[in-house]
């Protein structure tokens, strides 16, 4: 039996039957065809699907879709506003703070619940942030020089 | 001074990635695709006596089952012992034995619990030096009807696959030198890759027969060409398509999932078949690093000159070693590691055992022999009574020196590499640790490494000039990360004078995009690097030449410059390169020459075999990348647990192309190596892995970062494009054994294997069980102390 339900994504509203098994990362590759989010792992250790809900960084493989309703989503295809690129995305790209670039959208999804709800972040939060978030690319360090950029700390 | 070349230009790729718009394999969705689904061993080591796929095939929604008898051809790289489904046994736990397509993943899944396989279990080995003993269990009994190149070494009756020998100088005349001889043994575990991405394949079989492949790979002609063995389809019938690759480090090198979703697409004519590996399936069914264990003997003179080194590695290889001969081959090749040593003898065996198929794994074999190379130097070092430093300094490769092969080394900058890791590690300071039960130590390692492959690897380039004086270049190389989309750009733009940005990279289509061998073994900036740069050089050349036509100057006398054909001694006297593109326009109307197609081919100058018996050659290899790493550690006594303090890195990269993505490739490989320092390891039981997961394989996360500082040595490779030579591998080979010497430093306590997990340190301290060096024999006739503590830890 499938579920009704309508949530916010990227600021659009969108009504969706969905299975109850389903989780919101499927429903967000394959209903909505938003491929940003990525499966690492299927089981909430690697961060690559990360979404924001309701201002939270989420593991969107771990949730179901059922769940999404009424709730408010963010993925990585609605950081940019109007052509114009979210402060990480650019700091991202200025820092070389991705290299495959597999784990990004779930690096930057993280990054950006946690600006947020705290605009000035100590490395330490930074930390916390994307300790979620699997990077077997970059050693991290060019990740929190982004992050820490795009927070105004570093010019 | 360059314009591109050597600065930090912003990855050309950036873009597509932080927008979420890259496509990935997995991204790709088609109208009628189906999804596969694999049926795996649950036995090491088995004969498969029948598979029933009957009731498979009559599940609704199940379009196509194959099983081994699909899949009858055997491939690989560099030895043909595999089959993409088991046919007549299975070698190892999750091995591959059917497979089906159908309208869902679930109900493939479904279909998959429906297929009835009947095994006769038989004895496994699980370890090299079980494989090899006479009366072994033969995992394969056909080997010696297997294809194999001509640089490889199978001992057919056997397990071992690859037998590499070294014989330089005299070993025994140079031992019987030797003031002391001291004996070590070392081992290294099984590892994984772990890329983000798993695995994924699509395969589209068109009526006309021909065949589509879209695969997260880092070497689609080297894909294409064994799909087209293990199919008999010629090559213009097979397409290799690598969209975005989600991270490599060799596990992607070579072919895997595509010989299975193939047959598959085979049945069901005209709709494409999609498999993508989950982590689990990509942690036990693709490459893994093989397991090695390594004996060392060495030979020093008071002087603390090695006079002598015998070095025997037993590679762990798994069920198939299609490539990991390869790596055993390397290993012999580079067996003292940066060192100059007058006389060796190293034998290095590929050995067949039940276990994941063994593969390249960035360092290809670097890693695993430095692990041992780098701590035999440190504890004859400190039973010398000679500062490990100093000790390097004195055996390193100098000008004019010689590798275990006999290759004279020019332009080496290793001693730069010690000198610049002493200084920023504060190498002699002792620093006081952050709280009463921990203790601080420093190590070093040093590393080398050469591009392993054959010697007569291709790569080509392909340069279009627009009429808008912008260009595309095309090459095969696979971006996979490491940058090289953006690094060859900038070649390009260098020769051209036309900047980055108006520059279009395509790669990774084998219908589209020139040859490339592979993206693998640190060989792109340099292989694709001087394939691009001759590209360019033969656009330029062109272009010169029809501005000489049209300036009415010699071409000597013209140059690029921005943009523009311009003469060197009259600079107003220029024509656009756009106005070039596509010919050059007469007065009266009429044109010459066409549109400007830059071609530039490449294969590394004069790389020749060895000599069968000794492993002798004066160029076995296209160049050498030296590298240090010195660690500063921090190690709780209460739990064993080691952090990484600080990481000081130098790496002789000949010429830097980009300055921010080299920092990049090296901060990466020093993370990827604490990985396998602290924390990885494959636990297999009879073959098989316990721990297929990120919580039970961990790897590095952002709190398990060190300091990091990085210094790029520049002594220049006069082949290389610009001087440059490769980088990415080198990047993750001494930090496992440079902190394995910190440990040393810091509690006097010597751990000969990997990984230097808190329980394996705290067991030592407790316990006393660190191994010692075993002095054999020293000018006095006398046993040395360390002799009952040898063994692995």
């Amino acid at each position: 039996m499938k579920h009704d339900i309508s949530f916010t994504i990227n600021g659009e509203q969108v009504h969706l039957e969905v299975e109850p098994n389903k989780t919101l990362l499927k429903m967000l590759r394959e209903d909505l065809n938003l491929t940003g989010a990525k499966e690492g792992c299927g089981a909430g250790e690697c961060g690559s699907c990360t979404v924001i809900v309701d201002g939270k960084a989420v593991n969107s493989c771990m949730m179901l879709a059922v769940e999404a309703n009424g709730k408010d989503i963010i993925t990585v295809e609605g950081l940019a506003k109007n052509g114009v690129l979210d402060p990480l995305q650019e700091t991202f790209i200025k820092n070389a703070a991705l290299q495959c670039g597999y784990c990004t959208p779930g690096m930057l999804m993280s990054a950006k619940a946690l600006l947020m709800r705290n605009p000035n972040p100590s490395e330490d939060d930074i930390k916390e942030a994307i300790g979620g978030n699997l990077c077997r690319c970059t050693g991290y360090k060019m990740i929190i020089d982004a992050i820490k950029e795009a927070a105004g700390q570093i010019n | 001074m360059y314009k591109y070349v050597g600065h930090d230009i912003k990855r050309v790729d950036g873009l597509e990635k932080v927008t979420g718009y890259a496509k990935y394999v997995d991204d790709i969705k088609m109208a009628g695709m189906l999804y596969a689904k694999i049926k795996k061993s649950p036995y090491a080591h088995a004969k498969i006596l029948k598979v029933d796929v009957s009731k498979a095939m009559a599940l609704e929604g199940v379009k196509a089952v194959i099983t081994g008898a699909d899949v009858p051809n055997r491939v690989g790289l560099y030895l043909e012992d595999k089959t993409f489904l088991a046919t007549d046994k299975v070698r190892f736990v999750g091995e591959a034995v059917a497979a089906v397509a159908a309208i869902s993943e679930e109900i493939a899944e479904e279909a998959i619990e429906l297929i009835e396989v009947e095994y006769e279990e038989l004895p496994g080995v699980f370890n090299a030096m079980d494989a090899i003993k006479h009366d072994a269990p033969l995992i394969h009994e056909d080997l010696g009807s297997y294809k194999y190149g001509p640089i490889f070494f199978p001992k057919p009756g056997t397990n071992i696959s690859n037998h590499y020998k070294i014989r330089k100088g005299d070993v025994d005349k140079g031992f019987a030198e030797a003031d002391y001889i001291m004996e070590n043994e070392f081992y290294v575990p099984h590892i994984q890759h772990a890329p983000i991405e798993n695995h994924s394949v699509i395969a589209l079989t068109e009526p006309s027969g021909k065949l589509t492949v879209w695969s997260a790979c880092q070497s689609p002609y080297a894909v294409r060409k064994a799909l087209s063995v293990a199919f008999d389809l010629p090559l213009h019938k097979i397409r290799v398509i690598a969209p975005t690759v989600g991270g490599g480090f060799g596990g992607k090198a070579g072919t895997t999932l595509e010989g299975i979703t193939i047959p598959l697409s085979k049945k069901c004519m005209g709709r494409p078949v999609k498999l993508t590996y989950t982590r689990e399936e990509d942690m036990v069914g693709s490459f893994v690093r093989q397991g090695c264990l390594a004996r060392i003997k060495t030979g020093v003179k008071k002087d603390g000159g090695i006079v002598a080194e015998e070095n025997t590695f037993y590679w762990e290889g798994g069920a198939y070693t299609e490539y990991g001969v390869n790596i055993a081959r390397a290993g012999g090749y580079a067996s003292t590691g940066p060192y100059d040593i007058p006389n060796v003898k190293a034998d290095s065996y590929c050995v067949y055992t039940n276990q994941p198929v063994g593969g390249p794994y960035r360092g290809f074999g670097m890693s695993e022999i430095h692990f041992a190379i780098e701590q035999n130097l440190d504890m004859i070092a400190i039973q010398m009574g000679i500062d490990p430093v100093e000790f390097r300094k004195i055996n390193a490769i100098k000008e004019g020196g010689h590798t275990v092969t006999s290759q004279q080394l020019y332009n080496v900058g290793i001693t730069k590499c010690i000198e610049a890791v002493e200084k920023d590690i504060e190498w002699g300071k002792a620093n006081k640790a952050s709280a009463p039960n921990k203790l601080r130590g420093k190590g070093i390692a040093c590393m080398y490494k050469a591009p392993s492959q054959p010697n007569n690897v291709a790569s080509s380039a392909i340069i279009k000039i627009n009429e808008d004086g912008t260009a595309n270049l095309m090459v095969t190389a696979m971006d996979i990360g490491q940058g090289s989309d953006t690094v060859l750009t900038q070649i390009a733009a260098e020769v051209l004078t036309i900047p980055v940005e108006k520059i279009s990279i395509i790669s990774g289509d084998t219908d589209v995009t020139p040859y490339e061998w592979q993206t693998v073994a640190s060989r792109i900036t340099y292989c694709a690097g001087n394939a691009v740069k001759k590209a360019a050089e033969d656009a330029k050349e062109q272009l010169l030449k029809l501005g000489s036509i049209g300036l009415g100057l010699p071409a000597e006398y013209l140059k690029l410059e921005d943009g523009y054909v311009v003469s060197a001694v009259y600079p107003d006297r220029k024509k656009s390169i756009a106005s070039l593109a596509l010919g050059l326009e007469m007065a009266d109307g009429s044109g010459v020459h066409g549109p400007i197609i830059g071609r530039g081919s490449f294969i590394p100058p004069n790389v020749r075999n060895t000599d069968k018996e000794t492993g002798q050659g004066e160029k076995p290899v296209a160049f050498w990348t030296f590298g240090a790493q010195a660690v500063e550690i921090e190690i709780d006594m209460e739990t064993g647990q080691i952090e990484v303090i600080k990481v000081a890195a130098a790496y002789d990269v000949g010429k830097v192309i980009n300055p921010q993505l080299c920092r990049g490739q090296i901060e990466g490989g020093i993370v990827q190596g604490i990985g396998s320092a602290l924390l990885e390891h494959q636990i297999m039981e009879n073959g098989k892995v316990k721990n297929p997961n990120f919580v039970d394989y961990k790897i590095p996360a952002v709190r398990d970062v060190p300091e990091m500082v990085v210094r790029i040595i520049e002594v220049p490779e006069v082949t290389g494009p610009y001087g440059a030579r490769g980088v990415g591998e080198p990047a993750m080979v001494p930090t496992a054994p440079a902190i394995a010497n910190a440990i040393y430093d810091a509690l006097g306590i010597r751990i000969n294997s990997l990984p230097l997990s808190a329980e394996k340190v705290l067991d030592a301290i407790k316990n006393n069980k660190s191994v010692s060096c075993k002095m054999v024999q020293n000018n006095k006739g006398e046993d040395g102390e360390g002799q009952v503590k040898c063994g692995i830890n």
